[in-house]
């Protein structure tokens, strides 16, 4: 049924945004590390 | 000083700033009767179906009425770096906190009553209970949202937006006691429904979190 | 460290895809929902785990209110988001799985209203971490995390109760009357794989958090080294 798969597909998108978000502030964190680290 | 006797002088100096200026009491008055002719054009007032709506939109008026009271609980102490003068002395932070969400019942306590007769004119409101029983209610009603707020107010002060994020944070917690006091309300003025069940649980309510309250305002006094 | 971590995230990796299988394929066909029924074997575990998450945040903000140690901090705040993300799955997949089997996306019901209400809780949570400008911003939201828990039982009682009293258009019975041991399998599979999975993305956002902490203190100190205009505050 199509709101087996809906459901199952919004789970993982829901999941894998949240992850992407703090890859993303992972990558941020690096930057102003490195910005800190040269001054 | 023991905290009985900071409690009541401070309370006593609320009291008689606002009694002098009734800043908030005048706000608080307006923006509740405008609530209530507002939630009049969402459904006609005068119908027999009204006495079962008229709990919700007197809890909701009173709510948001208690809210523009709450915001500017600390506001002056703000100002005068009350807090900073509290935090270093040996005054026990509850006689603050006591006096303040005191203060801040009787302001409520203060616009229930005024606006009380008023519902009763604009919606036709006939108890169908006993009509003690909404005193009752209303007191503790009001403490809960009263002793919640003033301590959420504290600790939205160091905050963006801060009249924001104290609703922000109060509504959902109070959502128990709200659907509590107008449960009850709805019970006592349609004459059905579990009016005891709804009573305990805004004293269970008041009691668990006051308490909490009480012993985490001295933390928040001092994180600010 | 890393490697105990790498282990997690294969078992986390394999867990899910044998529970993904057993719920889609292996679990027989429930009789009266049908295919659809299938949708609880991620509805209910990411529930269990969105609890548990909020209630090990409530043990490590108590712990933070009585030692200020900012690892409990680091957790708590970890513990809040993941189980945000969560709960919201819940809040998704319950009405995509209602909406099939009883025509409805939503009902006012007790348990859907409490979980929509604990997620508008922990949001307010993470609202107040953002807004704070305060420099204690770790203490007021352990408190507010105190207060938002203690709340919960509330919250449940009182929906019961005013839910109840009015007439329902549905019943939200569980599958569970004469539960298959297939499902049941099935069932605890998906929980121990979302389980791994949250203590993996926990762990993840764990030490983000520990780095910015130490980021921060580093920051701090090197203003205060650093012999500038600017006036050492």
């Amino acid at each position: 049924m199509k709101f087996l798969y809906a459901a199952y597909a919004v789970t993982w998108v829901i999941h894998i945004t949240y992850l992407t978000l703090l890859s993303r502030r992972y990558r941020r964190l690096r930057d102003e590390m490195q910005d800190l680290r040269k001054k | 000083m023991s905290l009985g006797e900071i409690t009541r002088v401070s309370l006593a100096k609320d009291l008689r700033l606002e009694w002098r200026s009734k800043d908030a009491i005048n706000s608080m008055l307006f923006f509740a009767l405008l609530v209530v002719v507002i939630f009049s054009f969402s459904f006609d007032p005068t119908a027999e179906e009204s006495r079962h709506i008229a709990g919700g939109i007197v809890w909701v008026a009173f709510l948001f009425a208690a809210v523009v009271a709450l915001n500017q609980t600390w506001a002056r102490e703000l100002r005068n770096q009350v807090l900073d003068a509290y935090r270093v002395s040996p005054a026990p932070a509850n006689a603050l906190f006591i006096s303040k969400a005191v203060g801040n019942f009787i302001f409520v306590a203060v616009l229930e009553a005024l606006m009380a007769p008023l519902f009763m004119v604009f919606y036709n409101l006939r108890s169908i209970g006993p009509a003690y029983q909404l005193v009752v209610v209303a007191a503790l009603a009001t403490w809960a949202l009263v002793a919640n707020g003033t301590f959420f107010a504290a600790m939205s002060i160091r905050t963006r937006s801060r009249e924001v994020m104290l609703p922000l944070i109060l509504f959902p917690i109070s959502i128990p006691a709200l659907l509590a006091m107008v449960s009850a309300t709805t019970a006592i003025l349609t004459g059905e429904g579990a009016y005891r069940f709804w009573v305990v649980l805004l004293v269970v309510y008041d009691v668990v979190f006051t308490t909490v309250c009480l012993l985490l305002f001295e933390t928040v006094l001092h994180a600010e | 460290m890393r490697r105990i971590f790498v282990i997690l995230a294969l078992l986390t990796f394999g867990l899910l895809s044998y529970a993904l299988y057993e719920g889609m394929v292996a679990a027989p066909t429930e009789q009266t929902m049908g295919e659809v029924q299938r949708i609880f074997y991620y509805h209910v575990p990411s529930a269990i785990t969105a609890f548990t998450l909020f209630l090990i945040n409530f043990a490590v903000s108590i712990i933070y209110l009585a030692r200020r140690n900012q690892k409990a901090d680091a957790l708590a705040v970890s513990t809040a988001e993941v189980g945000v993300v969560f709960c919201t799955v819940v809040l998704v997949t319950g009405p995509l799985w209602a909406r099939p089997v009883w025509g409805i996306w939503w009902t006012w019901d007790a348990r859907l209203t409490s979980t929509l209400l604990l997620w508008l809780i922990y949001i307010s949570y993470l609202i107040l971490r953002r807004y704070s400008t305060s420099g204690q911003t770790p203490v007021i939201a352990a408190v507010l995390a105190v207060f938002g828990f203690l709340d919960v039982p509330f919250v449940y009682l009182a929906n019961r109760l005013f839910r109840t009293q009015h007439p329902q258009p549905v019943y939200f019975g569980g599958p569970g009357s004469g539960a298959d041991p297939r499902m049941t399998y099935a069932l605890l599979m998906n929980m121990a794989a979302f389980f791994c999975f949250a203590a993996l993305v926990v762990w993840l956002r764990f030490r983000l958090e520990r780095a910015r902490q130490d980021f921060e203190e580093t920051q701090a100190l090197e203003s205060l080294l650093q012999p500038d205009a600017r006036s050492p505050r």
